[in-house]
């Protein structure tokens, strides 16, 4: 046997008439393979020997894996899944990043050789390729420097052109492919980079040639992974407590990046807040990812379809995650890249959810709450648009008041009191712009908004607090409501009563589109998106209204902060250059601990004061 | 082309509950689930539905936990089934020394090695082009884009994948069979003279294959005129 090796080893390097010494290779190796069956090993064991991997092979056994290779090809019909069990699991381990092009384009042509010649190896072919959607971990690291791009991108070219192939062999191919690919993701566990690459590698099949048949379950995929990462950043009091912790990590840089299972010094930084830190840059990263592909399914025209599958995800998951904080920021860009099409759906959809009742009450006050804080938000929303999504909820309520004849219950008509509070919080935002076009500001004033929210329902009593003090006092200004008189709630962001009509996942207080505290992503939404800032009112339309863009002064925000912003619960202070970590201290879920005397004086107070027109028929 | 019958089947589809607001959308919902795949009971892969009827006053409500209803209806299946000898017909994607790769009404993936392809063909590279080219007929060429007529060695039903033999003789490119039809018959009987009994005529195999549907049968009341034609002239 030792000279067959010794004469195959002399036409390899020899190579003259290629035609053919391929033909006699490809005999060779159907022998070898053919003559397993038979019991006689030796040779095809040989071959197996020649795809193991070697530590650093010189170019002759490079060489040598080549022609075993494409021998192989030729040859895929002979290969038994039984009998040459151990040249598949040799196959299987071999991975295209530890090897250089010619090896690639090689193994790929037997991999689609295989895939083709039967239909057992169909799965087994689209397995290993996408088991080389990730480099081997030695060379993870590669991956920031020149080098390891340029083999990234050596590799996955034709990892993406092999599925294109086989699906020309095989056209049912790509429909098995999907749970495959689905099925090996990453968990939110897995380092950061493992996880970025493997999402990247969906993006491209989502938009790649066999993209139609794969890509309505890439995205949904992707967004359940970001979900499962976002609700495991918690708010309250985790990160709260450690902030010093936070900052001192910034410091350490350096040090945390080499290992971040490695514990630190663990004085300063526990367990936890380190876990919630990096899976808010893994978040960050995803998310900037998927921005990054939204906006070349814009330039390739194809966002229109895309929007609707990530729509029926948005529906289906984020809608009725309420722990969600960023996830959603996905549809809110997408609507931002298109907002005639993209963005007018998204608002239109809300509406109809919240306003038909075939939808759980949950649903629909989740639905209007993103409704109103998406309309708030929005910079490129017309005023056309939200002015019309108004006239819709004010009929709605209207209709309702006029069909419910009851006194006030928080828990019962829980729909009723969200979308009252949509309204106001929608107008907090948007009722300069409303009254600043002429046309717009006739719609407004026409609307019948003093009957729901003087019914016996009593929205103002019901709804957030600071919602309804600040509506008031632009309607006031705006001179909305004939009399009105704003009553204070003594700066309560909440009340009994809100908490009631809420429920237990307090959507009263749910404001989804709230700003972005992830670094990265932040910075593309952030053009888009509407900073509060007070309306000076000095009681006439023309007061100074300071709209603020992406760049803040600190001081216009230094003195706000002693005033509580209308944010629901989070009271985000603005800053120049959000980092993730901001002044920690001044980000606090809200008063959960706040005293309840208050509560006791208001609820003695509220009823005089809770009349704000005394005299709708003076008018 | 073998394979293709259409069949009437008697269907109960049970729906979850939830469904219950919009039934035939469910319907259809889950006859689409069918596609493509092979079922046991109707043997063969379903490839379109037509609904005849479904009875909407009438739904068996399963008794458990979750109550899903059974609503009854009669559906038009076209379904494909081949049969080993059966004649498929494909279009050739790839060809290599050793197999061509077919895919048959566009979703099938077929293979033919290079151990059932017959005597005849002989894999060439013309003009940078990889061909099966006949020895004998020097215009039938198979190449990447023919459609080919093969026979259906078996069946995976699991991957919808068709081993395929290119053996007998009245396979190879549907365009040249087509033209050259009486080429054929013509050579068959003097190869029936001249070959022995004990070996599979390609006229006893005409016969197995040709009961099967009423399109061959036409096309061989038209080669037969052909013939009259010709012997005519």
């Amino acid at each position: 046997m030792g000279r067959v090796s010794g004469t195959e080893k002399q036409e390899f390097t020899e190579m003259e008439n290629a035609e053919f010494s391929d033909f006699q290779l490809i005999c060779h190796v159907r022998d070898a393979l053919s003559a397993v069956t038979l019991g006689d090993r030796e040779n095809y064991d040989e071959l197996v020997g020649y795809l193991h991997r070697k530590e650093s092979p010189n170019p002759d056994e490079i060489a040598l894996l080549e022609t075993t290779l494409k021998a192989l090809s030729g040859t895929v019909s002979s290969i038994d899944s039984v009998h040459h069990e151990s040249l598949l699991s040799a196959l299987y381990r071999m991975s295209l990043w530890n090897y250089g092009t010619s090896i690639m384009d090689a193994l790929i042509e037997l991999i689609i050789s295989l895939a083709a010649s039967n239909g057992k190896y169909i799965d087994w072919s689209l397995e290993l390729l996408v088991n080389n959607f990730t480099p081997p971990y030695h060379l993870m690291n590669n991956l920031k420097q020149e080098i390891g791009i340029e083999k990234k991108n050596k590799v996955l070219s034709r990892v993406h052109a092999a599925f294109e192939a086989i699906a020309v062999l095989v056209p049912l191919a790509p429909l098995r492919l999907s749970p495959i690919v689905v099925q090996r993701m990453p968990l939110i566990y897995s380092k950061g980079p493992e996880i970025l690459m493997y999402v990247e590698n969906m993006l491209k099949l989502e938009s790649g040639a066999i993209g139609e048949i794969v890509g309505v379950t890439m995205l949904p995929a992707i967004v359940d992974r970001l979900i499962e990462l976002d609700v495991e950043i918690g708010w309250d009091g985790l990160l709260h407590e450690d902030a010093k912790g936070i900052f001192e990590m910034e410091l350490d840089d350096a040090e945390l990046e080499d290992g971040d299972d490695n514990m630190l010094a663990a004085e300063y930084l526990n367990r936890k807040s380190l876990e919630g830190n990096t899976i808010a840059d893994k978040l960050d990263s995803l998310i900037e990812l998927t921005f990054l592909h939204l906006e070349s399914c814009q330039s390739s025209g194809r966002l229109s379809e895309v929007f609707d599958v990530l729509l029926r995800s948005f529906k289906r998951t984020i809608l009725n995650a309420y722990k969600s904080k960023f996830t959603q920021f996905l549809v809110f860009y997408a609507c931002a890249l298109d907002p005639e099409d993209c963005g007018v759906k998204f608002a239109m959809v809300l509406t109809e959810m919240f306003v038909s009742n075939v939808y759980p009450p949950n649903t629909r006050m989740s639905a209007v709450a993103y409704l109103a804080s998406y309309l708030s938000r929005a910079k490129f929303v017309s005023a056309a648009l939200v002015a019309s999504i108004l006239q819709r909820l004010v009929d709605w309520c209207l209709n309702y008041c006029q069909s419910h004849d009851s006194i006030m219950n928080p828990r019962a008509h829980q729909v009723f009191y969200s979308g009252c509070q949509a309204l106001m919080y929608m107008l907090c935002f948007r009722m300069r712009s409303l009254m600043d076009a002429p046309r717009l500001k006739m719609q407004l004033l026409n609307m019948p908004m003093e009957p729901i929210l003087q019914h016996k329902l009593n929205p103002l009593k019901v709804c957030l607090p600071t919602v309804v003090v600040e509506f008031l006092r632009q309607a006031k200004a705006a001179k909305l409501f004939m009399t009105s008189e704003s009553f204070a709630f003594d700066d309560m962001l909440e009340s009994d009563l809100s908490r009631a009509f809420g429920g237990i996942y307090r959507l009263d207080m749910f404001f989804p589109f709230d700003p972005c505290l992830l670094k990265k992503s932040e910075s593309y939404i952030r053009p888009h998106f509407a900073r509060w800032s007070k309306i000076k009112c000095d009681g006439a339309d023309d007061g100074e209204f300071s709209e603020t863009g992406s760049e803040a002064s600190d001081d216009d925000f230094a003195d706000m902060n002693e005033n509580d912003m209308i944010e629901g619960d989070m009271m985000v202070s603005v800053q120049a250059g959000l980092d993730f970590d901001p002044d920690l201290n001044r980000m606090s879920i809200t008063p959960k601990n706040k005293p309840l005397l208050y509560l006791h004086q208001h609820n003695a107070r509220m009823p005089a004061r809770i009349r704000p027109s005394t005299s709708p028929e003076s008018l | 082309m073998d394979g293709l019958k259409v069949s009437k089947a008697n269907l109960t589809v049970y729906l979850h509950p939830s469904k219950s607001r919009d039934v035939s959308e469910a319907i259809f919902r889950e006859l689409s689930s069918l596609l493509f795949t092979f079922s046991e009971a109707l043997d063969g892969v379903v490839l379109a539905y037509d609904i005849n009827s479904l009875d909407n006053k009438n739904a068996k409500i399963l008794s458990g936990v979750i109550p899903y209803f059974g609503v009854p209806l009669s559906v038009d299946l076209l379904l494909f089934s081949p049969k080993p000898h059966m004649l498929l017909e494909g279009k050739v994607v790839k060809l290599s020394q050793e197999s061509i790769h077919v895919v048959v009404l566009g979703f099938s993936s077929a293979i033919i090695t290079e151990k059932d392809i017959r005597e005849e063909f002989v894999y060439k590279t013309k003009h940078e082009q990889d061909v099966y080219a006949s020895k004998s007929h020097k215009r039938h060429v198979i190449k990447v884009g023919t459609m080919i007529r093969f026979s259906v060695k078996s069946f995976d039903e699991e991957i919808l994948h068709i081993y395929g033999s290119l053996m007998p003789d009245h396979t190879g490119s549907i365009h040249w069979l087509e033209k050259h039809s009486d080429l054929i018959s013509h050579t068959d009987r003097n190869a029936k003279k001249r070959e022995s009994e004990g070996e599979l005529t390609t006229l006893k195999q005409d016969a197995i294959d040709g009961k099967l549907s009423p399109l061959d049968t036409a096309q061989k009341i038209k080669k037969s005129k052909k013939q009259k034609i010709q012997e005519e002239s």
